[in-house]
């Protein structure tokens, strides 16, 4: 599983988002260090990685929270919490979801390599 | 620069109407630097509307700055910042736009959001964030509020500054 926390260090919420990140991974019993941290500098960048905000965490190239037409750009981040709060960061809870899909998903995978 | 005990710059903005609002010294003002693009702004911004509330009978002031290059950030256009306020996120609060940022320059406002109490002599009491969490509705901008309460009782916040949390300033390029 690729794990990947892109940042704008513009936007001081990544610190926040990778320690809720590598909480979670441990909770699934995944290693919290595997995660990939990855500094988006530029516009161009931005646009050549689909950077929507800071922070963007991405598990196997998928977003935990599908960006709904933000523009691409070096900005931060708006999340929506479950409870309908604003948030710099990613709810944990769709973060956690994220994971355990991409981690059954990888399974079903692996599994059927034997099938 | 603005620094606590000095006196605050003076300014004369338009709000999403066109309506000029000035820090006039009728009351304490409360200006907060603030904007539609930044999800700490957008955290706190309940908490700001609500002391605007609770303390409009004590001839408190709240002035809501959007000062942030909006060419550069469309979602804080002044037609973003009129489709917030038309849909009653400010609860009657001014809603005023830093076209050319001297405004912000001359608070040396960091971060939206970024919080200045001014009293009625027109001097700055308290700076920095509304409380210490963003995440915690539950702070209900205690700091904002304890510095108001000070301020109105004639005394100086025991906590006069903290450090601005948030999306830096968006200046012109």
């Amino acid at each position: 599983m690729r794990v990947e926390l892109l940042f704008w260090a513009g936007c001081p919420s990544h610190p926040a988002a990778l320690s809720d990140l590598r909480a979670v991974l441990a909770e699934t019993g995944l290693d919290p260090d595997a995660v990939i941290v990855r500094e988006v500098r530029t516009e161009g960048d931005a646009q050549a990685e689909g950077f929507v905000g800071s922070p963007t965490i991405r598990i196997d190239g998928r977003d935990v929270q599908p960006p709904a037409g933000e523009p691409v750009g070096l900005t931060c981040r708006v999340y929506r919490r479950r409870d309908g709060r604003y948030s710099p960061t990613p709810d944990p809870a769709d973060v956690r979801d994220a994971v355990r899909a991409a981690a059954k998903a990888a399974h079903a995978t692996h599994e059927g390599s034997y099938a | 620069m603005t620094a606590v005990g000095e006196r605050a710059p003076s300014f004369s903005l338009p709000d999403t109407s066109g309506n000029t609002h000035a820090l006039d010294g009728a009351g304490p003002t409360v200006v907060c630097f603030t904007c539609n693009h930044c999800p700490y702004a957008l955290a706190w911004h309940e908490r700001i509307i609500a002391v605007a509330r609770d303390y409009a009978p004590r001839e408190v002031r709240v002035l809501a700055i959007n000062p942030n290059d909006a060419e550069r950030y469309p979602r804080d256009s002044l037609e973003a910042m009129r489709a917030r306020v038309r849909d009653g996120e400010f609860g009657g609060v001014p809603y005023l736009r830093d076209e050319s940022q001297a405004v912000a320059r001359a608070y040396d406002a960091k971060t939206t959001p970024d919080v200045f109490v001014v009293d009625s002599g027109g001097i700055v009491r308290y700076r920095g964030a509304p409380d210490q969490d963003h995440d915690d509705p539950a702070q209900n901008a205690a700091w904002l509020r304890a510095a108001l309460d000070a301020v109105l009782a004639g005394n100086s916040p025991d906590r006069a500054e903290t450090p601005p949390v948030g999306c830096t300033i968006k200046w012109r390029q």
